[in-house]
């Protein structure tokens, strides 16, 4: 098993990125062929799939796109491109190099659910993916493929992008939608759910980048056929982005299942020389933090990694070598979920800020030893209460790197420094 | 007091025409008026951009005050953004922004003294599997070390 390229196949040509150079490699064929199909047999497509969110939840699309009102609602359908997760970067090379892949997948789904208004929510910072896609907006409604009647079918549909302007929260699918209503990127209390109420308080579809691209092929294919990549539960091929200390970083496109090692050593380039493997983050900076041991285990399919305590989140691959001390980048992590939370929640907003500075207390040598129990005190108390999951976000990572590398973390207390690196904070970083 | 440029302008009522809700608008017009506005916002923006969006000043001034693109104050011509997130930080980004901050002689946030550089640190930019990386205005600039960061700030006038 190797990398198996159904999204990425054309990615390394550089005139993929424009409509011609698309179709010259097939692109746009499946929207003739799916408009001609009853929106509820694309529907039934996907769930028959298992195509699963690819955004972080993993949530079953068919089943979401399944909870929309049945009657003519106007409703929307929304891009979730504001990929803010730490360790992620794949929505970002899949706008840069295939925007018209994204289109062609926002158009088949946007038929599927009846939806006739697209957004495409880009996080501020992405200026040349917002570039990219702006121009192929352009050519694709020159080209008929959006707007008014498309291809003659007598189906509508535009799309717009929107620009974020930096908040990580605006990638939960309430914030987002917060946000584009012109509001404080603040996400909302469900349910009820967009699909029944969400942007203007229309049923509203939110997806990420990776899953509306995914739709089309298993358009074009069949649902049978997307399945021969994955397993049973997880189907279809993943990007990951994979960050650290590998050889070669970068997205790699690969079946769901695929062992995490193997990721790492054959298509990184494994490790660096002379280091050793220590530790992965298999799922974004939210996910619980895997040993060494653990990662030879793991697969990187959404049971095994939850069998592991963890989660395969957005499919961010962060990996950590011997030199790494943990006390120091879990100090990295709380600062920042210290910095996003949007203070709604007292549990979010006042756990998030007393993890950072016991943190960073024991950071700067001032820790005491009861501090590690009132880490995971604090940390248990913001799981399960508050309105959105980044709460339990911020404390998942704290409960696995105390609970995994301890002795760092009484090390640092008593000696005041870090075990591994064998210097004080202000040494090693200033 | 802070005016739009009649081109300014025009795209102001363009986006206000552009969304369901006009309130949509006002990130687009904040982005524009920033940029009119040497990079940063202040009450006069917000005074203005009320008064040709009819938006109440409060409305304006929350999202202003919610997203961390906008600027509360001035900043360089070069806005050095370096990434210390976790994937950034495991390849040595924090010690690259401490030392830019060093060569250039200036603290993070503040301006250097002849108005080029402002150096910030921020979260991740997406940039993880290129670490370590800076965002300097609205490019990127990837695979760095702390020497070839500071050859192209070097280049910039
Ligand atoms: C704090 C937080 C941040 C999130 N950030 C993103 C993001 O940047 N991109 C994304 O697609 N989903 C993100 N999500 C997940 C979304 O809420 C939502 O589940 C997803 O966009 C749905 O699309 P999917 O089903 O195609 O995955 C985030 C969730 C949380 C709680
Ligand atoms: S959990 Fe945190 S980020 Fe989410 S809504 Fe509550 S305060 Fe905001
Ligand atoms: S962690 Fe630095 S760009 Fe993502």
């Amino acid at each position: 098993m190797a990398e198996v390229k159904i999204l990425t196949e054309f990615y390394h040509l550089p005139e993929y990125q424009t409509l011609a150079g698309y179709q010259a490699k097939g692109g746009y064929e499946t929207v003739p062929k799916a408009l001609k199909m009853q929106a509820q047999q694309i529907i039934d497509e996907v769930k028959a799939s298992g195509l699963r969110g690819r955004g972080g939840a993993g949530f079953p699309t068919g089943m979401k796109w399944g909870f929309l009102p049945k009657n003519g609602e106007p409703r929307y359908l929304l891009c979730n491109a504001d990929e803010g997760e730490p360790g992620t970067f794949k929505d970002r090379m899949m706008m840069e190099r295939a925007p018209h892949q994204l289109i062609e997948g926002m158009i088949i789904s946007a038929f599927a659910i009846g939806s006739h208004k697209g957004y495409i929510y880009v996080r501020g910072e992405y200026v040349y993916p917002i570039e990219c896609l702006n121009k192929a907006i352009q050519e694709a409604y020159a080209a008929g493929l959006l707007g008014k009647n498309i291809l003659g079918s007598g189906f509508d549909f535009d799309l717009d992008v929107y620009r974020g302007a930096g908040a990580y929260i605006c990638g939960e699918e309430t914030g987002m939608i917060s946000s584009l209503e012109g509001l404080k990127g603040q996400p909302k209390l469900k349910p009820p759910f967009p699909a029944v109420q969400g942007y203007l308080r229309k049923p509203t579809i939110v997806n990420n980048v990776e899953t509306l691209a995914a739709v089309t092929y298993i358009i074009r294919d069949g649902a049978q056929a997307y399945r021969k990549n994955g397993t049973e539960k997880s189907s279809g091929t993943k990007l990951f982005s994979v960050s650290g200390n590998v050889v070669k970083p970068g997205n790699y496109e690969v079946p769901l299942g695929y062992p995490l090692m193997n990721l790492i050593m054959n298509e990184c380039g494994g490790m660096k020389p002379g280091r050793k493997l220590k530790a992965v983050i298999p799922g974004g900076s939210s996910a619980p933090v895997l040993t060494a041991e653990e990662v030879a285990k793991a697969n990187m399919d959404y049971e095994s990694l939850a069998g592991l305590g963890t989660m395969l989140g957005s499919g961010a691959v962060i990996v950590i070598d011997d030199s790494q001390c943990m006390v120091d980048m879990l100090g990295v992590l709380t600062h920042f979920y210290a910095h996003e939370s949007c203070g709604q929640c007292t549990p979010c907003r006042e756990g998030t800020g007393w993890l950072n500075k016991i943190l960073h207390a024991i950071l700067e040598g001032r820790g005491r030893l009861q501090d590690i129990e009132l880490l995971i005190k604090v940390a248990d108390n913001m799981k399960g209460k508050t309105i959105c999951a980044l709460s339990d976000a911020a404390a998942l990572p704290v409960l696995s790197f105390v609970n995994k590398f301890r002795e760092e973390f009484e090390f640092y207390v008593r000696e005041g420094r870090s075990k591994v690196k064998g210097t004080t904070y202000a040494e090693m970083h200033h | 007091m802070f005016k739009l440029s009649e081109q300014g302008l025009a795209e102001v009522k363009k986006e206000l025409a552009r969304y369901e809700a006009k309130e949509s608008a006002i990130i687009p017009s904040l982005y524009i008026a920033q940029k009119e506005n040497s990079g940063f916002v202040n009450p006069s923006v917000i005074h203005h951009l009320s008064q040709v969006m009819d938006i109440p000043e409060a409305r304006i001034n929350e999202v202003f005050k919610f997203y961390t693109m906008f600027n509360q104050k001035p900043v360089g011509k070069y806005h050095v953004q370096v990434c210390t997130n976790i994937s950034c930080a495991l390849e040595g980004s924090r010690e690259m922004a401490g030392y830019i901050c060093h060569e250039l002689g200036v603290k993070y946030d503040e301006v250097t003294a002849d108005g080029r550089f402002t150096v910030s640190k921020v979260e991740c930019l997406g940039s993880c599997g290129t670490a370590p990386m800076m965002q300097v205005n609205d490019y990127y600039h990837e695979k760095l070390t702390p020497e070839s960061a500071m050859n192209l700030l070097r280049g910039m006038k």
